[in-house]
């Protein structure tokens, strides 16, 4: 038996070798399934759940759209009424057409049409402004959309 | 004692450091994607050439008002029930061509599922939380009696096979296979769902 040299330190102390790989797997973990944020977003965005929920296949062919009122900060500027979020902009709902389809010309030619809009809308939002946005895109003939939505746990009775 | 030589060793106690540094910064910039919803396609703007007549007992109204309240087929209903009264129109069969229907064959409603048309109405001012509600019903019915069809003819949830289909990171032999199984029980409930204009009143 080694003695240890110091006197009254006999308890070993806690290999820390170990940590960096756990907290490397962590961080590989956290790299993988989450993706970096491309913008802040300037609109209120608490989504409605639903249960019979699609899966959106393929990031590269959805373009997202946020509608929800200014965020509390912004509030001051832009008023208390939804407005339209795209990319960084916040768009009036007369020039979502134009938008809409600059952002489709940014995607390769091959993917156009299976395009889908994502409306990532705001679950206290009334639905005049959402059918004036189904309209604009209906004029560009931009007819996927899909409203983005929580899962609902469905609770068993 | 004799050391043995060599290149010092280099001293890893910080590297935990740097990692946890690492780590926090990915977990502020980063989300979580929450990329699903109920996929609908809007109407094209150009109206069909030729008109067709739709006889009114093969159309299922839903209209919301402003309060959230549900009136469908000119009665008042809870939203509870919406989906059993929508899966009943679906699959009612009057006229006998559907053999897979479990429906009453009542001759006041629809005609066949490929006849019945869900006609949905809203007002400006509804709640969109109840306008997405009343849409994940109505998707509800059509998934429901899909799902009883597809367990039937091949054992297995539709919405399970159709999930399948689309994952990209199925092979391509599975979901050719597939293919064909998810199209013959979407012919035999197509989803008719009409968006109409909102009113304004």
């Amino acid at each position: 038996m080694i003695k240890s040299r110091k006197k009254g330190n006999n308890v070993p102390g806690i290999s820390t070798a170990s940590l960096p790989d756990i907290v490397f797997m962590l961080l590989f973990f956290f790299m993988t399934v989450t993706s970096i944020k491309d913008y802040e977003l300037l609109v209120e965005n608490k989504l409605p759940s639903a249960t019979e929920l699609q899966k959106l296949e393929n990031k590269d062919q959805i373009i997202e759209m946020y509608i929800g009122k200014p965020t509390y900060e912004l509030a001051s500027v832009l008023g208390t009424e939804p407005r339209i979020q795209l990319n960084t902009r916040i768009i009036g709902v007369s020039e979502i057409g134009d938008y809409v389809l600059s952002e489709l010309f940014k995607k390769p030619e091959e993917i156009r049409n299976l395009v889908t809009v994502s409306l990532k809308i705001d679950q206290d939002v009334q639905v005049g402004i959402v059918s004036d946005i189904k309209e604009e895109l209906r004029k560009i003939n931009l007819l996927k959309v899909s409203y983005t939505v929580n899962e609902k746990i469905v609770e068993n009775h | 004692m004799p050391r043995r030589k060599g290149a010092p060793e280099v001293n890893a106690g910080s590297m935990a450091d740097i990692a946890f540094l690492l780590l926090i910064f990915f977990l502020v910039t980063t989300t979580i994607e929450t990329d699903a919803g109920l996929d609908r396609m809007l109407p094209p703007i150009e109206p069909p050439e030729d008109n067709v007549i739709i006889k009114q007992k093969n159309i299922f109204t839903v209209n919301i008002n402003k309060n959230g309240q549900l009136l469908v087929e000119d009665e008042l209903m809870q939203l509870k029930d919406l989906r059993k009264a929508a899966m009943a129109f679906l699959e009612n069969g009057a006229d006998g061509s559907c053999n897979y229907c479990q429906g009453r064959k009542n001759a006041e409603s629809s005609d066949n599922p490929d006849k019945a048309i869900i006609s949905l109405k809203n007002d400006r001012e509804t709640k969109y939380s109840t306008y997405i509600t009343v849409q994940n019903e109505l998707v509800g019915a059509y998934n429901d009696l899909r799902n009883r069809e597809a367990q039937r003819l091949y054992g297995r949830d539709f919405t399970k096979m159709e999930a399948e289909y689309l994952n990209p990171e199925t092979p391509s032999s599975i979901r050719d296979d597939l293919k064909d199984k998810v199209k013959r029980i979407q012919d035999m409930f197509p989803q008719k769902l009409s968006e109409a204009e909102t009113t304004s009143n």
